[in-house]
């Protein structure tokens, strides 16, 4: 089928242009190793706070860094692609007979690929500290990091395609992710926010991919905040994606 | 077989045919037509001419033919298929060269070249036989494996006109070639656009430099605000102008003389223009020495005299009382 064809070969060209720049794999995990390794300690003590939730320090913050993780990672997809607005190739493409669809998808698959594998790596070098997860659980924690990555970068893309300038894209990206990520219960959990912030978050449809991403490191994965979690970002992801296909289809500059 | 047409439609000899085609751009400031209707045929085998200043509407109406902006009304026929209707089918038959070139400076020529094949349908094996074949005819074969951001200008445009050409379109579209080149660029690109030609390849330029479209093109339509002012060979629109122009400047008030040699009947058009009077006579050789010797009789001191022949910079002057190369300076 042509989309699928069509989106591996943008996928391997993108994916090709990460592999031969890694800077960007190690600067995408060095922030959270930061909060892993200087930040995480402190929480022990706080976890014997009353109305913080159980499962000890790591699964608490955890995946709330890996929501972070992929919110911060997927937003910031858009600064490379208003470069290649720029260099032409957007148009050059776009006079190929390639799928639109496909040229959204691709880079999509591969800010999806980056995210995982950084996911993994956080994971893993969190298992000495204290991090427990279930296999299957792990599964749908990726499962539920790529409909994070898919969303945002869709999001990103579009943004980029539409301001087409770094000066505009950076603040607009900045200034809205910030109340999304304080609103969700990542660095800290919203069992400790008075209830009016509560109430705000309850529209924060991240603050329910960390309700998910926190029951399932605990092995909670039939509670009911996981099949919410996951149906709210497949929902907006593919959304997302929609509107982020048909920016690649109109004048891209 | 590699890289092939998705269908292979029989082509007739109308390339391109517009037909009251117009975009209007939304700006804050208001809509400004960029394109007022244009309506223009290419036959297949042209070397197609687009010439205009700045913001006369040429890129505009290049991107809409090759399917990157709709039209705002209008439509137009592109190899053999309709715009509006079957844009993906154009697509498949057209190669595009913008004025930004299109490449990822990260990216190898080749890399960039094996892609866009494989965009076509070619196989991997197809795509890089294919990528050879272009290296070699571009004479890129040196810096093939270094990334398009370390090529030099001329050899930047010469992959993009490669990466127009990978799928063999009957009809290439190219912005502005050869802007920012220098000279000998210039003449290597101009050699590689005939020789396009020559192999049957229907080209369609747009360019703001009249020697480009002079040296280049079989036929040519002029551009400006949007609507087209002059169509034509080269040498039709010259000499719609009714033959040479004899530019001459007089001591004192300019107005006698322009009016005592507009009377006359070689003259077949005058102009003043900064002290300076132009003459289009029918034959310079001849109006010259008329020329000096009515001024002489009539007490008007001549200070000086030059013939040209007509140019395309006097075609667009007549068609729209402004020179393009001050418009182009």
């Amino acid at each position: 089928m042509k989309i699928a064809r069509d989106t591996w070969l943008v996928f391997q060209r993108y994916f090709g242009l990460f592999v031969r720049n890694p800077a960007w794999i190690v600067i995408g995990v060095v922030q959270p190793l930061l909060y892993l390794i200087l930040f995480a300690p402190l929480l022990k003590s706080i976890a014997a706070t009353p109305g913080f939730p159980s499962g000890g320090a790591y699964n608490v913050f955890v995946p709330g860094l890996l929501i972070q993780l992929g919110l911060f990672g997927a937003s910031s997809v858009g600064f490379s692609l208003i470069a290649e607005v720029r260099f032409g190739v957007i148009e050059r493409l776009r006079v190929t007979p390639v799928s639109r669809l496909s040229l959204l998808l691709g880079r999509a698959l591969r800010d999806m690929l980056n995210l995982l594998v950084q996911s993994l790596l956080l994971i893993l070098i969190s298992l000495p500290f204290g991090l427990s997860i279930h296999p299957v659980g792990l599964l749908v924690m990726l499962a539920l990091l790529a409909l994070i990555a898919l969303l945002f970068a869709s999001i990103s893309y579009a943004l980029a395609l539409w301001l087409r300038d770094e000066n505009a894209f950076a603040p607009l990206i900045f200034t809205a992710a910030l109340p999304l990520l304080l609103l969700s219960g990542v660095l800290l959990p919203l069992t400790l926010a008075p209830a009016w912030l509560r109430a705000i978050a309850a529209i924060n449809p991240l603050a329910y991919a960390v309700d998910a991403a926190r029951a399932i490191f605990n092995d909670h994965l039939t509670d009911l905040s996981v099949a919410k979690g996951v149906l709210i970002m497949a929902v907006l992801a593919i959304l997302a994606l929609m509107v982020a296909a048909r920016s690649f289809g109109r004048a891209a500059a | 077989m590699d890289v092939v047409h998705r269908e292979q439609r029989p082509l007739d000899s109308v390339m391109i045919e517009t037909r009251e085609l117009r975009y209007t751009y939304k700006t804050r400031r208001g809509p400004v037509e960029a394109v007022a209707g244009v309506n223009l045929r290419v036959d297949a085998g042209d070397l197609f001419g687009f010439l205009g200043p700045n913001g006369a509407g040429k890129t505009t109406t290049l991107r809409m033919l090759a399917t990157l902006l709709p039209p705002t009304s209008g439509d137009a026929d592109v190899a053999g298929c309709t715009l509006r209707r079957e844009p993906q089918q154009v697509r498949e038959r057209i190669g595009y060269v913008g004025q930004r070139g299109g490449t990822d400076p990260a990216i190898t020529g080749r890399g960039e070249l094996v892609f866009q094949a494989r965009l076509y349908g070619a196989t991997a094996e197809a795509a890089r036989k294919r990528a050879d074949e272009l290296l070699t005819m571009l004479e890129l074969e040196d810096c093939a494996d270094r990334p398009c951001g370390s090529y030099s200008g001329g050899q930047r445009r010469r992959l993009d006109i490669g990466l127009g050409l990978v799928h063999r379109p009957p009809l290439l579209f190219l912005d502005e070639p050869t802007t920012g080149l220098d000279p000998q660029s210039r003449a290597h690109l101009w050699d590689e656009v005939r020789r396009l030609r020559d192999g049957g390849t229907t080209v369609f330029l747009t360019t703001h430099y009249l020697e480009e479209a002079d040296a280049l093109c079989n036929r040519l339509a002029i551009i400006d605000h949007g609507k087209i002012v002059a169509e034509g060979t080269p040498d039709e629109l010259k000499r719609q102008i009714a033959g040479d122009a004899v530019t001459l400047s007089v001591a004192g008030d300019p107005q006698a003389a322009l009016a005592l040699l507009a009377a006359q009947p070689f003259v077949r058009d005058s102009s003043a223009e900064q002290g300076l009077l132009r003459l289009y006579v029918d034959r310079g050789e001849t109006a010259m020495p008329a020329i000096l010797r009515l001024l002489d009789g009539a007490g008007l001191e001549l200070q000086t005299i030059a013939l040209t022949r007509p140019s395309l910079d006097d075609v667009f002057l007549r068609q729209t009382g402004r020179s393009l190369r001050e418009q182009a300076a």
